[in-house]
């Protein structure tokens, strides 16, 4: 044990006293925070969306009819009760839901107005900015079409609501996304780093040397690791909470033991990387192009996922930060439980497994 | 062990793919013997002595260190030896004190052992007032001989030295023998390679590795009786001379 402390002392001068780990460490998550600022627009494609009609009358009919056509949404289901809504969004397939009000056919005519409800699940305010726009195009077109023919002068009032974040803060959005990339990055790429460092610098020879065993090196240098992701994680969703007003709607607990599941996972992938590349240069690009680039990319951070191309969406699924992505908003935004989240959790749970397995296996072949 | 042999090998080779790196080689070293372990570059040395300190697997042939097998037995052989790698490794951006206070913390000194023994070698190293000095500041021929006290902090039994001097100034080389005199005197066996054939006459005993196998292993004074010459380093030409 005491080894084991004058190890982590030497792992947190060798962090101290070097600019570069700083930098990522601390100035990181400072510039991440700062692309809070962007605003991302994103088109949409077959998004899942559901149906409430208290109507069922021809109009309706052909405007839902009108909305299938379409190539941005695909209707997913059909319900009957507004009681229901709630348990559609928080399966989390479906991104809204169209309600149109009772009589809404015989309104049309005779009131000349009625009304249909865009409900959105703001988790996602790109998205859903984009969901109420197309909808409400849609239904323009329809009234167009309906008013050249009778020519009379219908109108529908469409009253959007947006479910959960529903002022619609990005940064909201952001949070998750930026977590885990700094997750990621403090994790795996600075400890895939920190261990190829010492191949390169001739003194992993001289750890393999001393009574230490390999896997007690290698814990030793991962352990600062942990303590340092645990505190920018704790610190982010801190500023989230404080600076940026983001309600935490479930368990902080939960959000606190997912987190070190991610972070072992990010550790795990780190390890990997460092028995397939000797030196740190090679580590980084690794790591940057192998995990931050699919993470940025394909993990739903930025682009989501329903609207990428079909073997994207298959590629998406290999990759832990998607369904740790998954995880935490739905904890932070929608404020589930595990119940709700349980299958990403055991998905993370088998990653690191197999990438631990992985990395113990090169290892053995490595020392030859 | 009645003949005192700290180390005992026999026909060890190491084959990369088809090429044998080191090829059936045999010998043996007394306790408190410095045994100099010379060849060119590329003759296998370095490949060599990470099969004796437990960190290569033995393609074949049978070696024991400390009365502890190699194959069987390398974590007791970790525990009783020292290693000072060819590349200097240290860490640069670690003071003196601290790598001192680390590499005898991973050996499992007590911090009094620690204490103690890094104020001894620093005063010997003249290096007692540098102490919170960052390693990488130090000139290369300081580092070496610190690196040198470290790999003996924890007393071990032999003390494997990958070419010490390599790039280093005459006057710090000869101090460097100086203090592995000193060691042997204390009963510690000195394994050495070097490139630089004076440093050969200090040793007790030398072997000469070309290209995998030992070509020669004996006393300098009846090497160069043997082959009737002045120096090692003749005696070093002439034996690759022959080989081509
Ligand atoms: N891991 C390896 N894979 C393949 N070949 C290797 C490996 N390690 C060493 N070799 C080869 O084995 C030979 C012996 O290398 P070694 O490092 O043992 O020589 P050396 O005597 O220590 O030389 P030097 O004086 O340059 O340190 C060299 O030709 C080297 O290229
Ligand atoms: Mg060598």
């Amino acid at each position: 044990m005491k080894r084991f402390i004058g190890f982590i002392r030497k792992e947190f001068y060798h962090i101290f006293r070097d600019r570069r780990s700083l930098f990522i460490l601390f100035g990181m998550p400072i510039a991440q925070i700062l692309l809070f600022g962007f605003a991302i627009t994103n088109e949409i494609n077959n998004v899942n969306i559901a149906i409430l009609d208290h109507s069922k009358d021809t109009s309706t009919l052909e405007i839902i009819n009108k909305i299938s056509n379409s190539k941005y949404f695909s209707i997913k289901q059909i319900i009957s009760r507004e009681a229901e809504i709630e348990s559609v969004f928080q399966k989390g397939k479906i991104k809204a839901v169209l309600n149109f009000e009772k009589d809404f056919g015989r309104n049309l005519i005779k009131k000349k107005s009625a009304q249909i409800q865009i409900i959105t699940d703001a988790t996602d305010p790109n998205t859903a900015n984009s969901i109420t726009n197309y909808i409400n195009a849609i239904l323009q077109n329809y009234l167009q079409e309906k008013n050249k023919s009778i020519q009379l002068d219908y109108q529908i009032i469409p009253q959007t609501r947006m479910v959960y974040n529903q002022e619609l803060k990005s940064v909201f959005l952001f949070v998750p996304g930026v977590m885990t990339i700094i997750l990621m990055l403090v994790s795996a790429m600075m400890t895939s780093i920190s261990i190829t460092r010492e191949k390169e610098l001739g003194t992993m020879e001289i750890l393999l040397v001393s009574p230490l065993k390999p896997f007690q090196v290698i814990i030793g240098k991962v352990v600062p690791y942990i303590f340092l992701s645990i505190i920018n994680a704790a610190v982010i969703v801190l500023l989230s909470i404080f600076i940026f007003k983001m309600p935490v709607e479930g368990s902080l607990i939960l959000l606190g033991a997912e987190s070190v599941l991610f972070i072992i996972t990010s550790l795990a992938l780190g390890i990997l990387i460092s028995t397939i590349s000797d030196t740190q240069q090679s580590a980084m690009m690794i790591s940057l192009m192998g995990l931050m680039l699919p993470v940025i990319l394909l993990s739903g951070f930025i682009f989501p996922i329903s609207s990428m191309p079909a073997p994207l969406q298959v590629i998406s699924n290999i990759i832990p930060a998607k369904w740790f992505i998954i995880i935490i908003k739905g904890i932070m935004l929608k404020g589930v439980g595990l119940a709700f989240v349980w299958k990403e959790t055991l998905i993370l749970i088998g990653m690191t497994v197999f990438f631990i397995a992985v990395s113990v296996k090169k290892y053995k072949i490595r020392l030859d | 062990m009645k003949n005192e042999n700290v180390i005992e090998v026999e026909n060890l080779t190491k084959a990369f793919g088809a090429f044998k790196a080191v090829n059936a080689i045999s010998f043996e070293v007394k306790k408190g013997e410095i045994f100099g372990f010379l060849g060119a570059n590329g003759a296998g040395k370095t490949t060599a002595i990470k099969m004796l300190i437990g960190i290569s697997h033995p393609t074949s042939g049978k070696a024991k260190v400390v009365d502890f097998d190699v194959y069987t037995q390398p974590e007791a052989i970790k525990r009783n030896i020292g290693y000072m790698s060819q590349r200097f490794a240290l860490y640069d951006d670690l003071t003196v004190q601290e790598n001192i206070n680390f590499f005898g913390g991973i050996y499992g000194l007590s911090r009094k052992a620690i204490r103690q023994k890094s104020k001894d070698s620093l005063v010997e190293l003249g290096m007692h007032e540098i102490s919170s000095k960052l390693v990488g500041s130090l000139p290369l021929g300081w580092k070496q001989k610190l690196s040198f006290s470290v790999a003996l902090l924890h007393e071990p039994k032999i003390v494997f030295l990958d070419e010490p001097t390599g790039g280093v100034d005459p006057i710090t080389r000869r101090q460097f023998w100086e203090m592995i005199y000193k060691a042997a005197d204390q009963g510690t066996t000195i394994f050495v390679t070097t490139h630089y054939m004076d440093e050969a006459e200090y040793c007790d005993r030398v072997s000469i590795m070309v290209e995998g196998k030992i070509e020669a292993l004996d006393t300098p004074k009846n090497l160069k009786q043997q082959f009737k010459v002045a120096s090692m380093n003749e005696v070093f030409l002439k034996l690759a001379r022959n080989i081509e």
